[in-house]
């Protein structure tokens, strides 16, 4: 299941330096699963004490049922080391995120889990944001291959991606084998260290 | 370009020593191959290395960076562990200590399983349990299902594949971050990973210490290494000698105040300067422990005498020849005179004043004298809107002083404050006064040979006499996820590192401090200034 174009809704939520904890609170952690999580994505913020959902919270409005593309404030992804997060958002069901910058491990994260972090200038950002707030139905395109994202109103802004994430993204496969391709050298380099 | 496909393969655990096979995991991809970089499939066997303990040389071999000129720290130990680096690839990096707990390693074992792969390195990986264990009660039962099932499946999985577990009931038990350095494990010039953000703490050692997710432990269970992207570096150069009442901790949260909670993101941390030559290495670990929250991959410091003087007879440190010999080689480590950083932030802490938070991010703090911030006084929309939010989750008022500010809970502890130094910190606020009727104070030792300690010095007696808990060590209220957290709307004055939304407990609001802060704090019943009560 490879990830090259993707054409969705954005499911814009506009604050800054959303932590992981946000994303998923640590009460959440108490498992040894890592799937069905996407309930749980957002939850004290998508959910009243009583375990209601809160209607004016956007993950909980009918209109981005199918949305693949979060639109995210700057700095996203903070915190806690926990891949839960980006487990979370797989299940909901994104497959990218765009924002101004990400928290280093939580990319990381992203990026082991088939999640494209899309980063965008401040003036792209901004528009995106203006974009999604005037039409919530607006599509954009993110096309991994060109590394780019469009919206037919003329909208183009490239991306940055390294050509290894990329091409695991595209192939649908996970770095493991890589690594695990890595063994003679690694038993090389071990036995340099041990000696 | 070669393109290597690993065959699929039904599940099953090889024989010990045999070659692997890569399986079908259970995370996105379903399957593993078709790698863009020139890779061959490896025939040799992968060699199985038997737990080294209690040697008289370091079980992690010896640390070696080579001797160029005019590198930096993190240069050196980086330069020093790279297995393999090519274009368009990350570089491979060899990690020396791997460090799991119950929370973040069970999904990696189970994959690691469904691959049919086992531990690589058994002797570099060291567990322990502390993120949900229980502080009260001595005799630890854990009441909670799903917490009992997390360490009995961490109990299984590192019986299974040889792992040293310093567990509930272990005299070594204790917060990871703790332990690490207490049993001398963390050395200068390593690669340290952790499922846990807070690994940084061990940079203060000189070592390169990062927290990971959960898919990366798999890949260090299985080949002691990671796929990295190499960092850029920061200098942080802090000068001058504290005030009193200023701790390390100020220095972080001032730091954070400065540069914001993303102002390190893609930079490795140095720390450096007279300042931190000054600080003992409980204190260093508070600023490294809190490099994460400044977006930073991982904070160091140059090891230095009062380094080797912490490590020397820990039981995992090296010991005779090996302990020269490595004091040596962790001798070259400081950054070269020449070396140069991407980025460099000078601070003075002799105009420090003891800080507090007040928002839901570790960069909202001030001088604990200081009114809280207009969400008009910032020229950016977006900074205004956070800062709007935080002040309406928080209940507090722009302009209002946030000293004085009633307390609910007071919680002395976490990776960041639970060690000897900063429970002295405490003891000597609370000696000879009372906690505030009401107020609930959590005191709660990082370790268990931390808890003896302070035992032996009266430490307990000192907290138990103010009316504070003195509790069994683990993570406890920083994370909130062993039962220990606060009320709705309940206001905490935290000696831990992280103050968002619903950290200590749902609806919970946190202000991040020191010891003597909080330990004043507790006393006043309010938020309160320690230099009122040295």
């Amino acid at each position: 299941m490879g990830l090259r174009t993707i054409t969705s809704r954005m499911v814009a939520l506009p604050y800054e330096n959303v932590d992981t904890d946000q994303i998923i609170p640590a009460r959440f952690l108490k498992t040894t699963e890592r799937s069905g999580m996407g309930k749980l994505l957002f939850h004290d913020w998508r959910y009243d004490p009583a375990g209601n959902p809160r209607p004016d919270f956007i993950l909980n409005r009918p209109e981005i049922a199918g949305a693949a593309i979060l639109l995210a404030g700057n700095n996203f992804g903070c915190g806690s080391s926990r891949e839960h997060a980006p487990w979370a958002l797989a299940d909901f069901g994104f497959r990218a995120i765009i924002s101004t910058s990400f928290a280093d491990i939580f990319r990381n994260n992203c990026l082991k889990n088939g999640i494209l972090p899309v980063l965008v200038g401040r003036a792209v950002h901004q528009e995106l944001f203006a974009l999604a707030a005037a039409d919530p139905n607006a599509e954009v395109t993110i096309d991994l291959e060109d590394q780019t994202l469009s919206h037919p109103n003329g909208l183009r802004a490239e991306f940055p991606i390294d050509a290894f994430s990329k091409k695991c993204l595209i192939e649908g496969v996970d770095d493991m084998g890589y690594l695990l391709g890595q063994l003679r050298r690694i038993t090389e380099y071990e036995e340099r260290l041990l000696k | 370009m070669f393109v290597l496909r690993f065959e699929r393969r039904a599940a099953r655990r090889p024989e010990p020593g045999s070659r692997r096979a890569a399986g079908p995991r259970s995370g996105f991809t379903g399957r593993t191959g078709a790698f863009p970089c020139a890779a061959r499939p490896e025939s040799v066997p992968v060699p199985r290395y038997g737990l080294s303990l209690m040697t008289n040389r370091s079980p992690f071999g010896k640390i070696l960076p080579r001797p160029m000129e005019n590198q930096t720290l993190f240069e050196k130990v980086w330069d020093s562990h790279v297995v393999r680096s090519e274009p368009d690839c990350p570089t491979v990096l060899y990690i020396d200590l791997h460090l799991i707990h119950e929370v973040t390693s069970p999904q990696a074992f189970q994959s690691l399983r469904s691959r049919g792969l086992v531990v690589r390195r058994p002797d570099r990986t060291v567990a322990t349990t502390d993120h949900i264990v229980p502080t009260t009660g001595q005799t630890y039962s854990i009441t909670d299902p799903v917490a009992a099932k997390m360490v009995a499946a961490l109990e299984k999985s590192c019986a299974e594949f040889g792992i040293r577990l310093y567990g509930i009931g272990r005299p070594e038990q204790g917060i990871v971050h703790v332990i690490g350095p207490e049993l001398g494990f963390t050395q200068p010039g390593m690669t340290i990973v952790c499922g846990d953000s807070h690994t940084a703490t061990h940079g203060a050692f000189g070592s390169l210490a990062f927290g990971i997710g959960t898919s990366e432990v798999e890949q260090v269970l299985a080949t002691q290494c990671l796929l990295q992207r190499r960092p850029r570096t920061c200098e942080i150069r802090i000068d001058g000698s504290f005030k009193p009442g200023v701790t390390s901790k100020d220095i972080i949260l001032a730091l954070l105040a400065k540069i914001g909670v993303d102002g390190g993101t893609g930079h490795v941390f140095e720390y450096r300067g007279s300042t931190i030559r000054a600080l003992n290495m409980d204190e260093r670990m508070t600023i490294c422990n809190m490099s994460i929250e400044g977006g930073a991959r991982a904070g160091m410091i140059a090891p230095d005498d009062t380094t080797f003087e912490y490590l020397s007879g820990r039981p995992f440190a090296p010991k005779g020849l090996a302990w020269e010999e490595a004091l040596a080689a962790w001798r070259k480590l400081e950054s070269d005179a020449e070396a140069r950083f991407d980025k460099t932030i000078t601070m003075n802490a002799s105009e420090l004043e003891p800080m507090i938070t007040y928002g839901t991010s570790p960069g909202m703090g001030i001088p604990v004298s200081g009114r809280i911030p207009e969400p008009g006084s910032l020229g950016d929309a977006s900074q205004r809107d956070a800062l709007a939010k935080a002040l309406a989750y928080m209940d507090l008022k722009p302009g209002q002083p946030i000293a004085g500010r009633p307390i609910d809970t007071v919680f002395i502890g976490s990776c960041t404050n639970s060690r000897m130094t900063d429970l002295r910190q405490a003891a000597r606020i609370f000696s000879g006064r009372r906690v505030s009727p009401g107020v609930r104070v959590l005191v709660v030792p990082g370790s268990r040979a931390i808890k003896s300690e302070a035992e032996a010095e009266g430490l307990d007696r000192v907290f138990r006499d103010a009316g504070a808990e003195w509790r069994e060590p683990g993570c406890s209220m920083c994370i909130a996820m062993n039962g220990d957290e606060l009320g709705p709307g309940q206001y905490c004055v935290s000696t831990s590192n992280r103050n968002f939304e619903g950290r200590q407990g749902k609806n919970g609001r946190t202000l991040l401090a020191s010891p003597l802060t909080a330990a004043a704090s507790a006393v006043a019943g309010a938020v309160a200034d320690p230099r009122h009560y040295l």
